[in-house]
């Protein structure tokens, strides 16, 4: 029988979510069930009704991408303390899809890897969009930004960033509108203020209201004064984070309150 | 533990005995979140982090215990106060490690 080690390593390399839940106090202790979406739990926490309960919980968890200790009776019973079972959640990694194969693209593909995106590099300009340019993205596409986005906008979500650098109203104004129809949680588009205000022109002329525009960060990213492609792209991914947590980024010693 | 699979593998394949110690709550301010793992062989290699450093080095010392016992149970680490040299996490939180022997 394989390891449950290696099926969970094989998932998580594979980017399948998954979960394993441990028995961490109580009978039991070290009792281990692998849950993934689809497919039968393996393993068990050394009674079938607690295997069972657990294994809906962690698919929930799974769900929200969270992870933490749980309380159950010895058979899975509800606002009992007999058992405290760990459920570790991997989610896949949130996606970061950069539109526009520029300057700034290189490093914005190296910094959010550094967080842990997967990402991936898109540009109608088979010249530009190539691996060799951006060895750091996961993947690099040749296409029209909204028709990738019809692809797989609708596997887009809360966790994830889409970034529009292109700044070229050709390709910038229909990866906006397409990125809009998406539940993508930040979405930005790069640009000056004077781009910035004749991109949102555009895009009102093609029908798109003040609360959808008020989804777009532009110009992109947080006030840092960042010039080089580095310090943008940490610019930009700093306000991808602010966004994802609700804050306004200005400096902790500036603010009060708990850091976490 | 998602960081640390890699190095666990490594260590599993050259038939390593190893403990790893994961996060599993955190009272208060703490430096990592639930999920945070490292992991120890039997050499007293590390992998992996669970505090900012503050008590990595006690988690060494249990974990070694675990490899020799074959136990596996929570070990809890709060505010060290002003004792220079207990360990503890200076800011002030409260961290629950579960640590096992990965023979799983």
């Amino acid at each position: 029988m394989t390891a449950l080690f290696e099926v969970l390593r094989g998932a998580i390399a594979s980017e399948e979510p998954v979960a394993l839940a441990t028995v961490v106090e109580g009978p039991g202790v070290g009792g281990k069930l692998l849950v993934r979406p689809d497919q039968e739990p393996m393993g068990s926490l050394g009674d079938p009704d607690l295997d069972r309960v657990v294994a809906r919980d962690a698919l929930g968890e799974l769900a929200a991408g969270t992870t933490g200790v749980r309380h159950y009776g010895t058979q899975g019973q509800a606002n009992e303390h007999d058992v405290a079972v760990f459920v570790e959640s991997f989610a896949p990694p949130p996606q970061l899809l950069v539109f526009g194969a520029v300057d700034f693209t290189g490093a914005l593909a190296r910094v959010g890897k550094v967080l842990g995106y997967r990402v991936t590099v898109c540009d109608a300009r088979e010249v530009f969009a190539t691996k060799a340019r951006f060895p750091f993205a996961d993947e690099v596409v040749v296409d029209w930004p909204h028709r990738l986005l019809e692809r797989v906008g609708d596997q887009l979500g809360p966790r994830d960033a889409v970034c529009v650098l292109t700044h070229d109203p050709k390709f910038d104004v229909p990866a906006v509108i397409a990125a809009l129809r998406t539940d993508v949680g930040y979405l930005g588009a790069m640009g000056s203020r004077r781009t910035t205000d004749d991109r949102n022109r555009r895009l009102r002329e093609e029908g798109v209201t003040d609360d959808q525009l008020a989804r777009v960060m532009g110009p992109i990213g947080l006030d840092l004064g960042a010039r080089t492609p580095e310090e943008t792209a940490v610019s930009i991914m700093a306000e991808v984070i602010a966004t994802r947590t609700g804050r306004q980024a200005p400096s902790l010693r500036d603010a009060a309150g708990p850091i976490h | 533990m998602r960081e640390i699979l890699g190095d666990l593998d490594r260590w599993r394949k050259a038939g390593k005995q190893v403990a790893v110690a994961r996060v599993v709550d955190v009272e208060g301010s703490g430096p990592r979140l639930p999920g945070a793992a490292m992991a120890v062989n039997e050499d007293g290699e590390v992998a992996g982090s669970v505090s900012g450093g503050c008590v990595e080095g006690a988690v060494v010392t249990e974990a070694l215990q675990i490899i020799e016992s074959g136990d596996r149970r929570i070990v809890t680490f709060g505010y060290s106060d002003d004792e220079a040299f207990a360990v503890g996490l200076t800011c002030g939180g409260t961290i629950h490690l579960f640590i096992e022997p990965l023979d799983w």
